[in-house]
């Protein structure tokens, strides 16, 4: 059995929507990063597969990706340390009640 | 490019900011503040005497000690300067006020340090404008004046203060909207179709390429984004609100010098650039501000807050200014920019004595003062003298300037003008009516409150001011042929040749 | 002549008011006062030296070798502001017969005043008030504007002194600055006389606008270099300025020519410095001043400015006699006027203002009906020698009167009474200052006065007429008040007080030099000094008994219906007034002139115009400026929901979008 793009393209697509739908209907901000990393990921998986399928010979969608990872992996540390630091100070990480900021 | 001694004007300023950054305490920044603009007093007094010897040697270029550095060449964008008796003149003016201001802030509260900052930065923009010769960077200079108002008056500021720094920056900014559209228009028209565009004045004036249909668009683009900063009618309220609410030294420095920008701006750009359109259209802006001349002056009858009063004899005076510069000739052009000097010392004076009254009773209400004369005798005389500066008592420096607007608007023979001239007369009565009435009640008469009776006169810094200026508005009064000579040799025949007038 | 004399008679005033004004509060008030007398003896010097000099020296520049003829000479001429071509404001000395004359007049009574003062602005123990160097400040301040406006080359040099005048003169009237009725009277007749220099300004603008000069001597001459000729004026200059105007855009504006219309605008300057009648208000009001004030500026020198103004432009006034008759009618219903307020007077101070404005208003229509057509111009002449004569019999009159109150302690006649005895040399000096103005032969005011009603009877019968009985009525006030003042029943001096006695000599030698100055100042050969063209003639020729003879009698009608009612206490002057009540307290309103001013100003100006133009600022145009702001903030709350922060909201919408976007394309595709 041949393993073809498709294979790879509809488990990404499936993990982004997951993506959209975690980062739309949760409200804690740790799941909301959760699925934002989700998203990410998919289209991750998307720049390996179509480097590797659609131009075999070029290595640009690998180091983006790899870029995409590291970047991904600082703002996730980043986007950790805030919320822990919203957490200590208000105790809460829920996005809806975080309105101090507003007005 | 430090060869150039106009640029001195600007790199001053920045000095004197860098200075004030490293300032700890409130002594450094008086000396720093004092020294640069006693700097600033010394170059301009030396460009003064500097230009007029080049001039008395036979310099005939419209502008002296022009130079010109490159800074954006895609867009012909350069830092170019140059002046003339006007710009002389002004420069001049800015450097005395800043120096007057400065006592005058003496002992500002709180956050002294900040407040020179700002006030400088103020003063650099001030000077960017008078020195510059290229469009764009005049109109970045103008920005960088207008903008430390908002946080002057916002933070500095009594009464109403939050409102009243919004209001003025937002309609300034308003005018700046129309003005940048006119900017940029003249920039589209400054060369003959496939010649090379330009922000240069001069090059702009050479090329004489903005023709009519258009200048009947930009004219009044930059006639009324000027006349804003200048007040004119009906686009004056900021100032009564914002003059009201400023600390003293940025009200000095705002009427006695920006509000001249306006003026200055409307006579460089929109007149010097545009003539066929300022003659054809000059009517309707006649119209405006021959009313505002008279419409300010009878404001001013029956205001109580001492600087509502004088803002509103600001809108009178600065309508005059603009009145006289669409009069198109040389005569009444003169008188505008002696004007402008004039209003610009003794409404800086007068802002100057209204903030020392204030500092001592706390209110401005002129029913709440009475009998000052005999409790603070020195600033009760120095504001008898800027009242009769106001109301044109010959020696003083706004007799002068007014003569001078009413013998060139009488030039014209048609009845229009005739008209209005006769009636910007008018405020020559109108003035005398609310002078005097501040002067009654506020100096003369028994005392009002029995606490103003411990109150003390003027602080040695605070006479330094007051005298500075005086002697600056009798200067002008007793030796006007002097300044208007300075003055005169600007109005070079060739754009009154495209007028038609003399 | 030498510059230096000149420069000198105007820097010392100048100087004086400079060094009094600035140091005068670290020197003793002794000294002040020493220093501003003797700076003012020097300038009286000075000034007798030059008019002497240009009256009786004969040489070339000042007299004319051939004809005699008086001329204009201008000593120094200095460029102040160029505005174009030759229309140059200048700062210079012009002297002529009436600047000459003015001269004499300014330094003398200024001298008289500075000396009195010293007594005066004392209390009775010879404390003296606050303010004192001051005063002697204003006082040089006053007096150089003065000397300056009178020798004035050109019209814009008279108008800045005119200007400085005022500004004295509020200064002066505003004295006593914590007396709310002093700072209101100050602020008053700077105002009016304001409204009436805005005439003037406009005058001037007209004519040098057509005429292309400010210069007096261009005015009515060719311009002949530095020194024209004012007198030179013939009928070829004449034609020509003529045609000047006559060649103007706008040769008539509303059925009268350019000029007649500055000439008459002029003139409403003149009408305000000189009280003329629309304009007279703020003259009584101005008795608030200190009294030697109101005899230095209020009845001899600034309040006479007018009469100068028109006689200075006399030449040019000829040429619309349109103008020449305005002046005359002014004239003559003002001195009518001003004798019926004065009549009825009870502040003393008040009666000699308005016998002020009406001897000046006598001046003015001298002015109005001389012609050179008539005893070779004699109206200019008796004008001018009106001004002399009156300035020395009023002067006296008011530093009487100021002797008077600061030994009485009040202005109102009802506190005085049965003087004489108290006060012999004050009763003495006063009793000739009334004769004089009365015009009773010998003293001056009989020979100005009647040649004055000489020269009206020369224009019109009417003119005679109407001033001969104001001459009369003249008279008559002036005795009443004297009567009222030094006889009738004194009052009892109350226990503590002691009577009221003459003054010191600083205050009783003035009088008396004035008193002799009034004695023999008619026997002056005025006409030979002062002339409309500078022709000296003898004016004994033009002298016409008759007519001395019908003012004579008339002086004494009325000075003896002034003895029947006032010499002693008795109940006709209460009779006569119920006989005709409204028309005495209309006169004792001053025809409610004032209310009527009130009424234009508070009601209609202030209430009627300036109320309704500050709301109109407020809460139209600055409320239309709010409402753009308002607006726009509104705009913004209603749409600040799309702008709520929450991201996952904008993922949605962000989410629909894209979807739609895919669908349309997808749609598009297929």
């Amino acid at each position: 059995m041949d393993i073809t793009m498709i294979y790879y393209l509809v488990p990404a697509l499936i993990m982004f929507c997951c993506g959209v739908y975690g980062f739309i209907t949760r409200r804690n901000m740790i799941a909301m990063l959760i699925s934002l990393e989700l998203m990410l990921n998919a289209v991750d998986i998307n720049f390996v597969v179509f480097n590797r399928y659609l131009f075999p010979g070029q290595m640009e969608g690998m180091f983006f990706t790899l870029f995409a990872i590291a970047i991904a992996a600082a703002e996730t540390a980043i986007s950790i340390a805030i919320i822990i630091n919203v957490y200590r100070s208000v105790k809460n990480v829920k996005v809806d009640d975080l309105t101090e900021m507003k007005n | 490019m430090l060869s150039n001694i106009l640029i001195y004007f600007v790199v001053i300023p920045l000095i004197m900011l860098a200075g004030l950054a490293l300032c700890r305490n409130i002594k450094q920044i008086r000396t720093v503040a004092v020294i640069g603009s006693l700097a600033l007093t010394a170059l301009s007094v030396y460009l003064l005497v500097d230009y007029l010897g080049l001039r008395a040697a036979g310099a005939t270029a419209p502008m002296l000690y022009t130079d010109s550095w490159s800074w954006f060449p895609q867009l012909h964008i350069n830092m170019a300067v140059g002046v003339d008796g006007i710009s002389v003149a002004m420069l001049v003016l800015s450097s005395i006020i800043l120096l007057t201001g400065s006592f005058a802030s003496w002992a500002i509260n709180p956050m002294p340090k900040e407040f020179f900052l700002w006030l400088i930065l103020l003063s650099t923009g001030v000077f960017g404008f008078f020195i510059s010769i290229d469009l764009f960077t005049m109109f970045m200079f103008y920005e960088v004046a207008l903008i430390p108002m908002y946080l002057l008056i916002g933070v500095w500021g009594s009464g109403n203060k939050n409102y009243s720094a919004m209001k003025l920056t937002l309609m300034l900014m308003g005018g700046s909207a129309f003005l940048m559209l006119g900017l940029i228009g003249i920039y589209y028209h400054s060369a003959p179709e496939g010649g090379e565009l330009t922000w240069n004045l001069l090059q702009i004036r050479e090329n004489a390429a903005i023709d009519r249909g258009w200048q009947y668009f930009l004219f009044p683009m930059t006639f009324v984004g000027f006349g804003v900063l200048g007040a004119m009618f009906p686009f004056h309220t900021w100032s009564p609100d914002g003059h009201a609410s400023a600390p003293t030294a940025v009200s000095m420095l705002h009427a006695g010098v920006l509000m001249k920008l306006g003026g200055y701006g409307c006579f460089r750009v929109a007149i010097y650039l545009m003539p066929e359109a300022a003659h054809d259209l000059a009517w309707i802006f006649l119209i405006l501000t021959g009313v505002s001349v008279v419409y300010g002056a009878f404001s001013a009858c029956v205001q109580t807050d001492l600087k509502y009063i004088n803002a509103y004899s600001s809108v009178s005076h600065c309508g005059l200014v603009l009145f006289a510069i669409l009069m198109l000739n040389t005569t009444a052009m003169t008188g505008a920019i002696m004007q402008m000097l004039s209003h610009g010392l003794m409404t800086a004076l007068f802002f100057a004595l209204i903030g020392m009254i204030y500092g001592r009773t706390h209110t401005r209400d002129i029913r709440m003062m009475g009998g000052l004369m005999k409790i603070m005798p020195f600033l009760a005389v120095c504001y008898v003298i800027a009242g009769m500066a106001s109301l044109g008592l010959p020696g003083l420096s706004g007799f002068v300037a007014e003569m001078t607007i009413f013998v060139g608007s009488f030039e014209h023979t048609d009845m229009f003008h005739r008209v209005f001239t006769i009636v910007a007369c008018c405020s020559i009565v109108i003035t005398a009516v609310y002078i005097l009435r501040v002067v009654g009640k506020l100096l003369l008469g028994p005392v009002q409150d029995e606490h103003h009776l411990a109150l003390t006169d003027a602080t040695w810094w605070e006479r330094t001011a007051t005298v500075t200026l005086i002697i600056s508005v009798a200067a002008i009064g007793c030796f006007p042929n002097f300044f208007a000579n300075l003055i005169k040799f600007t109005f070079s025949p060739e754009i009154f040749a495209v007028i038609g007038m003399n | 002549m030498e510059v230096t004399i000149p420069v000198l008679i105007l820097a010392i005033p100048l100087l004086m008011f400079f060094l009094l004004g600035l140091l005068g509060k670290y020197m003793s008030h002794k000294l002040a006062g020493i220093l501003g007398t003797a700076g003012m003896g020097i300038t009286l010097l000075l000034a007798y030296f030059t008019a002497f000099t240009y009256f009786f020296s004969g040489a070339p520049d000042f007299v004319d070798a051939q004809t005699g003829q008086r001329l204009q000479y201008i000593v120094f001429n200095q460029d102040w502001l160029a505005f174009y071509n030759n229309l140059v404001i200048r700062i210079g000395f012009l002297l002529d017969p009436i600047s000459a004359l003015m001269l004499v007049v300014i330094t003398t009574i200024s001298f008289m005043v500075h000396l009195y003062s010293n007594g005066y602005m004392r209390d009775h123990h010879g404390v003296y008030e606050r303010g004192f160097q001051r005063f002697y400040a204003f006082l040089s301040l006053f007096s150089f504007s003065m000397l300056g406006l009178v020798v004035a080359t050109n019209i814009f040099q008279m108008y800045i002194f005119w200007e400085l005048v005022g500004a004295s003169s509020y200064l002066l009237i505003g004295f006593y600055y914590t007396k709310p009725s002093a700072v209101s009277a100050s602020k008053k007749a700077f105002i009016v006389t304001r409204f009436a220099d805005l005439g003037f300004l406009i005058g001037i603008l007209i004519l040098s606008f057509y005429t292309g000069t400010f210069n007096f001597t261009e005015f009515t001459s060719a311009a002949v270099g530095e020194s024209g000729n004012l007198f030179a004026v013939n009928e070829a200059t004449a034609q020509g300025i003529s045609n000047i105007f006559a060649t103007s855009a706008a040769p008539m504006f509303m059925g009268a020519s350019v000029l007649t219309w500055a000439l008459v605008l002029i003139f409403m300057g003149g009408m305000g410095k000189s009280a003329m009648l629309p304009l007279h208000i703020w003259l009584p009001d101005a008795m608030e001043g200190p009294t030697p004030v109101s005899a230095l500026i209020h009845a001899a020198t600034m309040v006479v400015a007018g009469v100068y103004l028109v006689a200075r432009l006399f030449p040019l006034y000829l040429m619309s006699t349109a103008a020449l008759d305005i002046i005359t009618v002014v004239g003559a219903l003002t001195a009518f006027y001003a004798a019926m307020v004065a009549c009825v007077q009870i502040d003393i101070k008040r009666v000699l203002a308005f016998s002020t404005i009406s001897q000046i208003a006598f001046m003015m229509v001298s002015l109005g009906v001389a012609r050179p057509e008539f005893h070779e111009g004699l109206g200019y002449m008796a004008s001018m020698f009106h001004m002399f004569t009156h300035a020395m019999f009023k002067a006296l009159l008011f530093l009487c009167a100021g002797a008077i109150i600061h030994a009485v302690g009040s202005n109102d006649y009802t506190e005085m009474h049965g003087l004489r005895k108290h006060m012999p040399v004050t009763h003495i000096t006063f009793l000739i200052g009334c004769l004089a103005i009365a015009g009773i032969i010998p003293f001056s005011g009989f020979f100005s006065k009647d040649e004055i009603l000489s020269a009206c009877m020369g224009n019109s019968w009417l003119a005679y007429l109407w001033m001969s009985l104001v001459a009369g009525m003249t008279a008559f006030y002036m005795f009443r008040l004297y009567y009222l003042i030094f006889w009738w029943k004194e009052h009892k001096i109350h226990a503590g007080h002691h009577a009221p006695h003459d003054q010191a000599w600083t205050m009783t030698l003035p009088l008396v030099i004035l008193a002799a100055v009034t004695c023999v100042a008619g026997f002056i050969p005025f006409g030979n000094l002062v002339s409309w063209n500078g022709e000296p003639y003898d004016f004994m020729a033009h002298f016409d008994w008759s007519i001395a003879a019908v003012s004579l009698i008339v002086a004494l009608v009325g000075i003896g219906l002034a003895t029947v009612m006032y010499r002693k206490e008795n109940p006709m002057p209460a009779k006569m007034r119920n006989a005709l009540p409204a028309l005495w307290n209309w006169c004792f309103h001053r025809f409610y002139w004032d209310e009527l001013y009130m009424f234009i100003t508070h009601k209609i100006i202030f209430n009627g115009i300036c109320k309704p133009i500050a709301w109109f600022d407020r809460r139209i145009i600055d409320g239309s400026m709010d409402g753009l702001a308002y607006i726009s903030n509104k705009a913004s709350w209603a749409i600040r929901g799309l702008q709520s922060g929450n991201v996952q909201t904008y993922v949605w919408i962000y989410l629909l979008g894209a979807l739609l976007l895919g669908a349309i394309t997808a749609i598009c595709v297929i």
